[in-house]
């Protein structure tokens, strides 16, 4: 197969990505060939095309409703997650790495949280600062001793992905709580289903749309022993969540209710829906609530959302909930700079993708090299999630750098810096061309007994130029991901 | 399949604002035809008064004029009897319910919102009204077959249809009444052409008009249109219609999924029908139709209070007591 690159009308022929990575052409190391047929088709395309149909791809998504709610000073707006229809593409060998970097993390990570919920041994051989973990908000007292299901404790697990200039993936971050943007994954297939059906013929794409049958399996495979057809629920904190597309999603492709805690009864410690014909039972819980609302009695007091006593219903084994209480201390920024010595402890393995090189700023060395370095570097607060409070050095103004080490000085242990790391890029329909914008992964991973990793994930776009950042409620868009069939691989 | 009470309450609920929408549109359109007729503005009030809203429309506007009760009842954001309003609340219950519904129910409702959000930025005048009821009455419609065609036959298919058709037989009622709040007590009109004009355009409002005159070929009268309106066999948007439908949904609902409540709901039906099978039309036209309709609305509102109360969660069922506020 022939590369159509040189030709002059070609749509990419004037496209640079510059000294980043692309994703759809490789770089001079790594050129890539698995896209050739594809950069063959977008190439034969006419822009004005390209637009008419980003556009009609646009619209189905306001229409179908496939929308999150911004909430600004007076009211709240629904937005599509804006979609680029050139896909990011990941070859058969790429993805059996990834692949066995996500599950290799997913394991150190529950063996972590069964660790230190139990005997502590990472802790006592001084592996990890035992403050760190026993002083970190999201280490919930509740959960020690208590056995879950197959020492699951993380079941639904997105990891987030970077690949630096040399075309080098790093995780960035854990999401272990509750990570959300499956459904734009699946979503994103169906709408290039739609609007670019010649681009996909015969390309050999793997399949994303089993994911809530994968998700429903681990659901029953967690429900309390010795129920026959468990009954499993979504519960969501309702329709004003941003998110509250996605748990439709998933309701609907699992086949389950979506809840709320005011559905949700305990009594004698067993939990209960209201339907139309009396309290029905519960088995298992798919929640997209975090710990602090998930218990009033147990948690913040003043949830609203939660269901009183699901703690306790919990703790006696009469139900299961995904993903299980207290995984948020795996997957805090500080303890992530550990996870690389965690795998090699607890799997006897090297980290199959490694870290981007992270400081803690809580250690005095480290956080005199940050505060010496800052406008080299990315300082992050630990406890923040959204890409919010996060100052990029070499982008930053003096002002900016001035508060951030006043912050900083203020509160080390809150901060790790990381080197700015050179985003990938991939082609992107943009005003009046196709430009490269840098991209991010979140593959997703689901564990029961077993784990499973839906192929490809989340791409993430910072549509802005220029911007690194590619978070939805900071301006990102996404694109579809193919990860190619692989004969070989 | 459990159904979740408060989804039950969230399908019935979006049936209703469908079908009083699709009403709400049919009476601005009547109204329109009775402003030309006759006295001009004037009869624009009639429809504040018919939906009890004096209050707050006259906290906003000074006089009812013909744009200032359009607007009220198309556009009003603030009103909870606007179209606007209407599909808003529609639209959030069908969002609710987007794990229940049909993907198709839901975009259409979604689009259809949108649209209407959309003309009232731009504020539509009052010219158009006709064309625009029109749209809206279709797209009540679309909804209606797009259900028909893709909603899931399970318990809430049945909730659907107890919310679609107490809401029908509720705007039948409102829409006859229309009629007495227009004609106002002038005895002297009774029979009058303009009285035959407006009777006759009450029956076009529900698209009744032909087939009234295939049982009543010849003449006319308030007895025979309100007659035909309120017990008519054959005719869909008929009370004795809608209340056969609310009765026979109940019933087969309760038998084939073993429920336990609605008990009462079944009396307070079978009470109205039974009622309404042994009042004559010239009794009732006697006796003062307004106050007969005012009744007939009251029961229908018991009707719902005794659904919510045994399918909407709002007692536990079960010998359990729940801890809910």
């Amino acid at each position: 197969m022939s590369v159509p690159e040189g030709k002059p009308s070609d749509l990419l022929s004037s496209y640079d990505p510059g000294l980043y990575f692309d994703e759809l052409f490789g770089s001079m190391d790594l050129p890539a060939e698995h896209t050739a047929l594809i950069r063959q088709r977008l190439a034969a395309l006419d822009f004005e095309e390209l637009r008419r149909r980003a556009q009609d791809a646009e619209r189905e998504l306001y229409n179908l409703g496939i929308t999150f709610i911004v909430y600004s000073d007076k009211d709240a707006v629904d937005r599509i997650l804006p979609f680029d229809v050139i896909p990011r593409v990941i070859s058969a060998p790429e993805w059996s790495h990834l692949e066995a970097g996500v599950k290799q993390r997913v394991a150190a990570l529950n063996l972590f949280l069964h660790d230190i919920y139990h005997d502590q041994k990472i802790l006592r051989d001084g592996i990890i600062p035992r403050e760190l973990v026993e002083g970190n908000h999201n280490f919930r007292p509740q959960m020690i001793g208590l056995d879950v299901p197959f020492d699951t404790y993380i079941h639904i697990m997105g990891t987030d992905l970077v690949r630096d200039r040399h075309g080098t993936f790093r995780v960035l971050e854990d999401n272990g709580r509750v990570p959300s943007g499956v459904s734009y994954v699946v979503e994103n297939r169906h709408m290039m289903q739609r609007v670019f059906p010649d681009l996909m013929q015969d390309i050999g794409i793997r399949p994303v749309d089993n994911y809530g049958h994968r998700l429903l399996d681990a659901m029953v495979e967690i429900a309390p022993q010795g129920v026959d057809d468990p009954q499993v629920v979504l519960l969501s904190p309702g329709t004003y969540n941003s998110a509250y597309f996605e748990h439709i999603f998933l309701a609907r492709e699992m086949g389950v209710p979506l809840v709320e805690g005011r559905d949700l009864v305990v009594e004698n410690d067993r939990v209960y829906m209201k339907t139309t014909n009396g309290l029905a039972p519960v088995h298992s819980i798919y929640r997209r609530l975090d710990d602090a609302f998930l218990d009033p009695q147990a948690f913040n007091p003043d949830s609203l959302l939660g269901v009183p006593g699901i703690l306790e219903a919990y703790r006696k084994g009469n139900v299961a909930l995904a993903n299980a209480i207290g995984t948020g201390v795996a997957d805090d920024k500080a303890v992530y700079c550990y996870v690389p010595r965690m795998i090699k402890y607890y799997l006897d393995q090297d980290p199959i993708i490694p870290n981007v090189d992270t400081r803690i700023c809580r250690e005095d060395d480290a956080l005199q090299y940050t505060l010496d370095h800052l406008s080299e570097l990315v300082v992050k607060p630990v406890g923040e999630a959204g890409g919010y409070g996060i100052t990029i050095g070499p982008r930053a103004s003096k002002a900016e750098l001035e508060d951030c080490r006043a912050k900083l000085l203020a509160d080390p242990a809150n901060y790790i810096s990381q080197p700015v790391v050179d985003l990938s890029v991939c082609p992107t329909v943009c005003d009046d061309a196709i430009e490269p914008r840098h991209v991010d992964l979140r593959p997703f991973a689901i564990t029961g007994k077993s784990t499973w990793v839906l192929p490809g994930g989340l791409s993430r776009v910072a549509l802005k130029k220029g911007t690194l950042i590619v978070n939805s409620s900071q301006g990102g868009g996404s694109k579809d991901t193919w990860v190619l069939e692989g004969g070989a691989a | 399949m459990n159904l979740l009470a408060r989804y039950a309450e969230c399908i019935f609920w979006m049936a209703r604002y469908m079908e009083r929408a699709e009403n709400m549109a049919r009476i601005l359109d009547v109204h329109e035809t009775f402003a030309r007729d006759t006295r001009g503005a004037t009869n624009w009030f009639s429809i504040v008064q018919l939906n009890a809203d004096e209050k707050d429309f006259f906290s906003r506007h000074d006089r009812p004029t013909a744009d200032a009760v359009v607007h009220y009842y198309m556009f009003d954001a603030q009103n909870q009897n606007s179209l606007l309003s209407m599909l808003r609340m529609a639209r959030e219950n069908a969002r609710t319910l987007r794990p229940w519904i049909s993907t198709e129910m839901w975009t259409q409702i979604n689009v259809f919102h949108n649209k209407l959000l959309e003309m009232s930025v731009k504020d539509v005048a009052a010219q158009n009204l006709s064309k625009i009821c029109t749209w809206i009455k279709e797209e009540c419609q679309t909804h209606s077959g797009i259900t028909e065609g893709t909603f899931y036959r399970d318990q809430g298919w049945y909730f659907y249809q107890m919310g679609k058709y107490i809401e029908r037989a509720d705007q039948t009622t409102r829409l006859l009444d229309i009629k007495y709040h227009t004609l106002l007590p002038s005895p002297l009109d009774v029979g009058s052409p303009l009285d035959a004009s407006q009777w006759m355009t009450v029956l076009r409002s529900t698209a009744g008009y032909h087939a009234f005159r295939r049982v009543y070929p010849r003449g006319m009268s308030p007895a025979t249109v309100a007659g035909f309106m309120l017990y008519n066999e054959g005719f869909p948007r008929s009370l004795v219609m809608c209340v056969r439908q609310i009765d026979g949904v109940l019933t087969r609902m309760r038998s084939r999924y073993e429920m336990r409540g609605g008990a009462a709901a079944m009396e307070q039906v079978d009470e109205l029908l039974a009622a309404l099978m042994s009042r004559p039309i010239d009794a009732v036209l006697r006796d003062g139709l307004h106050e007969y309709l005012d009744w007939i609305q009251l029961q229908l509102s018991r009707i719902t209070t005794e659904i919510a109360q045994a399918f909407f969660g709002f007692q536990p069922p079960l010998a359990v007591q729940s801890q809910s506020q």
